[in-house]
C-alpha cells in the first residue's frame, strides 16, 4: 500500500505552509441557520474527525468546503487558497467523498475512473496507472470492466474513494464515508485513509461511529446548532470538560447536551 | 371493509398509492396545487371537447356502419390499441424490474397473486384511463351528435385496454421464458416504444409509398386501401361496429377481452413473484462484462464529458427505447426522401417543418438527460473546472448528439433541394438551441431514471420547448417556400424565447 500513496512534496500546488483548511466566520441559511459563524483551523498531515448530532451542519460545512455549496458569508482556505474566491483551483487539491457513493450504473470502475481523470486533467500515465493501482488495492480488480449497476453499496463506495484519491488530493474530505460498509470494506478505506495521512495528506471527516473517531483522529471537533463547541485531542477534551479516562461517547453525549 | 389481503382490500391500497403518485406528477410534488389541478383538468376537458368538436363538426345526422367509416373508426382503435400495448409493455417490464416492496409482500402471510393480480389490473386501468382522456371527447361529440349508441365507444376502449393489458403480460412472460431475464428488459422496452408508434407510421409509410401523399385520412378513404381490406361483414370490423354502439359486436368484444384478461391474469398472477424475484436477482446477480473499452484513455475535461454521456446514454436501454419514440417518427420523411430521391418532385418540402420539429424535441430529452438528469452531481460539480465550461460540454454533447442524428437526412435532402438542406440544417440548430436553452433556464437536480417524469417537473418549460419547435418548423417551412412571412415567424420563435427566459426561475433568482 506504501507504493500507492505518494508523499507530499513541495512540487505539489499550493502553499505547504499555510492550514490545510482554514474556514474564518462561515454562514449558510436555509431558512434557519444551518452553519452560524463556523471557525475552523485543519493543520497539514491532520487527521481531523468533525463530529456532532444530526442536523448540526457538518454536511453543510462539508459541501461548502468542497466547492457544492455557496456559502452566505465568511472565508474557506485551502493551503492558501481562497476557495470562495478561486473554487477551480481549491478543486483541483480537494477530494470529496460523500456519504451516498454517486457513481455512474452504467460505467465500469476503470470508465469512472477515466472520466475522474479528464476531469481533474490527470496526465495519462499517471491516472492509467494510478487507477490500476487503486482498483487492485481496493479489491475491484475481478470488477474492473463489469458496470457498476450491479454492484454492492461497499463496491459502489471504494469506486468512489478511489475517484477522490485518483488525482492525489492534498486534502481528503469524507461525509460519513463508512456508512452501510461491511468490515472488511471499512477497514480498507480506514486503512487508505491513515496511509494518506502518514503521507503528509490532510482528512476531514464526519461519522457517528465514535470509537473510530477516537481511534483515528488526531483532533476532534464538535458542531452543533452550525458552531464549532469544542475542539482539541481526545486528551484536551478530556482534560476542558474535567473527564479524565472518559470514553469519547462520554465525552460527546456531555459536550451536546 | 374488506379483510386484510383480499383482493378488495389490495385494490384499495394500490388505488390509493396510484392516486398519490398520479397527483404528485401532476402537481410535481407541490402540495396545495389541487385546486390549480382541477380547474386544469377541467379546461383541459373544455378545450378537447371544443377540438373534437372542430374535428367532427361536418357529422350530421346518423352515420352509417358502411366500409370508409369502418375503416376510419377502426383506425381510431388500433391507433389507442398500440398505444396501450406499448404502455401495458412498459409497465409490465417497469414490475418485473423493481424490487420496491416485493420482500415486504413475499414476507409477507398473504397471497401475493392477489396483489399482483390487483397490479395486472390497475395496468389495464391506466391504459384506459389515458385513452380516454384523448378519445372521450370525440366519444361525447359524437353521441351528442349521433345519438347515446357511441357511448359504447367507452366500452370498447375498456374491452381494448383488457385485451392489450393481457396480451401485453404474455407478450412479456413469453420474452422472459425465451429470452431470459437480461435480454427481456431491453427487448420489451425497446419493443414497447416501436409498437406505441408503429400503427401511426406504418400508416403514414404506406400513404407515401402508395399514393404519394403523407394524409393518412386520405390514404385510409383512397380506393386503393378500400379494396384491400376485409368484406363488410368480417369480424374484423366487430370493434368498429361495437363502437358504433351494435349490441351484439360489443358484447361480443368486451365478453371476448374480458375472459382474455381473466384467463391471463388467473395464469400468471400467482407466479410474477416468482418472475420478478428471477428478474430482480437476475439484474443483481452476474454482472454485465463490458468489452471494447479495456483501453484507458484520458481525455480534455470537455471531451470527457461528452464521451461519458455518449456512453451512459448508449448503455441505458429505457432511455435510448423513450428517444427511439422521437426517432421514429423520422422514419416516414426517410421513405419520403428514398421515394422522391432523383424524382426532382417538391413532396420533399414536407420533411422541412417535421425534421426541424424532431430536432427540437430530441434536443430537449436529451438537454434534460445531461443538464437535469446527472447521476453523480456532486462529482462533476467537485470537479476544478468553471461551471460555464461544465455547460459548455453538456450543451456540445446534446447538440452533437442531434447533428449526427439529422446530418445524413439533410445530406439525402440537399441531392433534392439544396435550399431545403440548408434550411433544415439552419432550423435544426435553431431548435435544438432553443430546446437546449429551454432546459437549462429550467433545470432541477433529478436522476436519469426520471426522465418520463421530466414534463411534470415545469409545465412551462414543457409547452414553450413544444411550442418554440412547432415555430421554428413554420419558420423552416415558410422559408424554404421563398415566403417574406419566415422573418416573422423566426420573430415569433424569438419573441417566445425571451418571454419563456423571463418566466424562467433562473431568471428570477
Amino acid at each position: 500500500m506504501a507504493g500507492l500513496v505518494r508523499r507530499i512534496t513541495d512540487d505539489m500546488p499550493a502553499n505547504s505552509l499555510a492550514p490545510a483548511l482554514e474556514i474564518k466566520g462561515l454562514r449558510k441559511s436555509y431558512g434557519r441557520p444551518a452553519v452560524d459563524g463556523l471557525d475552523l483551523c485543519v493543520r497539514p498531515g491532520e487527521f481531523y474527525m468533525l463530529l456532532g448530532p444530526n442536523g448540526a451542519g457538518k454536511t453543510t460545512t462539508l459541501r461548502m468546503v468542497s466547492g457544492l455549496l455557496k456559502p452566505d458569508s465568511g472565508s474557506i482556505s485551502i493551503f492558501g487558497i481562497d476557495a470562495i474566491a478561486d473554487p477551480v483551483a481549491a478543486k483541483q487539491i480537494v477530494g470529496w467523498l460523500s456519504d451516498e457513493p454517486m457513481i455512474y450504473d452504467k460505467l465500469t470502475p476503470l470508465e469512472y475512473l477515466e472520466f475522474v481523470a479528464g476531469l481533474w486533467s490527470v496526465d495519462q500515465e499517471t491516472a492509467e496507472a494510478r487507477a490500476h493501482e487503486l482498483i487492485r488495492w481496493l479489491g475491484l480488480k475481478d470488477h474492473a470492466y463489469e458496470r457498476c449497476e450491479k454492484f454492492s453499496r461497499g463496491m459502489r463506495q471504494k469506486v468512489a474513494l478511489a475517484g477522490a484519491l485518483l488525482h492525489e488530493p492534498r486534502l481528503i474530505i469524507l461525509d460519513e464515508p463508512l456508512t452501510g460498509l461491511d468490515a472488511g470494506a471499512a477497514r480498507l478505506v480506514k486503512d487508505v485513509l491513515t496511509e494518506n495521512v502518514r503521507a503528509g495528506r490532510s482528512v476531514v471527516m464526519t461519522t457517528h461511529i465514535l470509537e473510530i473517531a477516537e481511534r483515528m483522529a488526531d483532533r476532534i471537533g464538535v458542531i452543533s446548532g452550525g458552531r464549532l463547541i469544542a475542539e482539541g485531542t481526545l486528551e484536551e477534551l478530556r482534560e476542558r470538560f474535567g473527564k479524565a479516562g472518559a470514553s469519547l461517547e462520554e465525552m460527546f453525549l456531555a459536550i451536546v447536551e | 371493509m374488506s379483510p386484510p389481503g383480499s383482493l378488495l382490500w389490495f385494490a384499495r391500497f394500490e388505488a390509493r398509492l396510484a392516486w398519490r403518485d398520479a397527483l404528485s406528477m401532476l402537481t410535481a410534488g407541490r402540495i396545495g396545487r389541487q385546486r390549480k389541478l382541477a380547474i386544469g383538468v377541467i379546461a383541459l376537458s373544455i378545450f378537447l371537447h371544443g377540438v373534437a368538436f372542430l374535428v367532427l363538426r361536418f357529422i350530421t345526422g346518423e352515420v352509417r356502419p358502411d366500409l370508409p367509416t369502418l375503416v376510419m373508426v377502426t383506425a381510431g382503435i388500433l391507433l389507442a390499441g398500440s398505444a396501450m400495448l406499448a404502455q401495458a409493455m412498459e409497465s409490465v417490464t417497469r414490475i418485473f424490474y423493481t424490487r420496491s416492496d416485493l420482500e415486504l409482500i413475499l414476507s409477507a402471510p398473504v397471497q401475493a397473486g392477489k396483489l399482483f393480480a390487483v397490479r395486472i389490473a390497475a395496468m389495464a386501468f391506466a391504459a384506459a384511463g389515458m385513452s380516454m382522456l384523448v378519445l372521450g371527447p370525440f366519444i361525447d361529440i359524437l353521441a351528442w351528435q349521433g345519438g347515446a349508441r357511441w357511448l359504447g365507444g367507452y366500452a370498447v376502449l375498456i374491452a381494448v385496454s383488457t385485451g392489450t393489458t393481457a396480451v401485453a403480460v404474455a407478450l412479456t412472460i413469453l420474452l422472459f421464458k425465451t429470452m431470459g431475464p437480461a435480454r427481456t428488459r431491453l427487448i420489451a422496452q425497446i419493443a414497447a416504444a416501436i409498437v406505441g408508434g408503429m400503427f401511426v407510421i406504418g400508416l403514414q409509410v404506406a400513404a407515401l409509398l402508395s399514393t404519394g401523399t403523407v394524409s393518412r385520412f386520405a390514404f385510409l378513404r383512397s380506393p386503393y386501401f378500400l379494396a384491400l381490406v376485409p368484406n363488410i361483414d368480417s369480424v374484423f370490423w366487430y370493434p368498429a361496429r361495437a363502437a358504433m354502439g351494435d349490441l351484439y359486436a360489443l358484447v361480443l368484444i368486451v365478453g371476448g377481452t374480458a375472459a382474455l384478461f381473466l384467463a391471463i391474469t388467473a395464469r400468471y398472477a400467482p407466479r410474477f413473484a416468482d418472475y420478478t424475484l428471477t428478474a430482480v436477482s437476475g439484474s443483481h446477480g452476474a454482472a454485465e462484462r463490458q468489452s471494447g473499452s479495456r483501453s484507458f484513455r484520458v481525455v480534455p475535461a470537455s471531451a470527457t464529458l461528452r464521451l461519458k454521456e455518449r456512453r451512459l446514454l448508449l448503455r441505458d436501454p429505457w432511455l435510448i427505447s423513450q428517444s427511439l419514440m422521437q426517432l421514429l417518427y423520422l422514419v416516414p420523411p426517410a421513405v419520403l426522401l428514398w421515394h422522391d430521391l432523383g424524382r426532382g418532385s417538391t413532396a420533399s418540402i414536407v420533411l422541412v417543418p417535421v425534421l426541424i420539429m424532431t430536432a427540437g424535441q430530441l434536443a430537449g430529452g436529451l438537454a434534460w438527460i445531461t443538464i437535469s438528469g446527472e447521476d453523480a452531481p456532486d462529482l462533476v460539480r467537485s470537479a476544478p473546472l468553471t461551471a460555464s465550461r461544465l455547460l459548455r460540454a453538456k450543451i456540445e454533447a446534446v447538440m452533437q448528439s442531434v447533428g449526427i442524428v439529422l446530418l445524413p437526412f439533410v445530406a439525402l435532402l440537399s441531392l433534392i433541394s439544396v435550399r431545403q438542406a440548408v434550411v433544415v440544417a439552419l432550423g435544426s440548430a435553431a431548435a435544438a438551441a432553443s430546446s437546449t436553452a429551454i432546459q437549462l433556464w429550467f433545470r432541477s437536480q433529478s436522476k436519469r431514471s426520471h426522465f418520463r417524469r421530466r414534463h411534470t417537473s415545469s409545465r412551462i418549460a414543457t409547452f414553450s420547448e413544444a411550442l418554440v419547435s412547432i415555430t421554428w418548423a413554420a419558420a423552416g417551412a415558410v422559408t424554404a417556400i421563398s415566403a417574406p412571412l419566415a422573418v416573422l415567424a423566426v420573430v415569433i420563435a424569438l419573441a417566445i424565447l425571451c418571454c419563456v427566459r423571463a418566466f424562467s426561475p433562473r431568471r428570477a433568482a
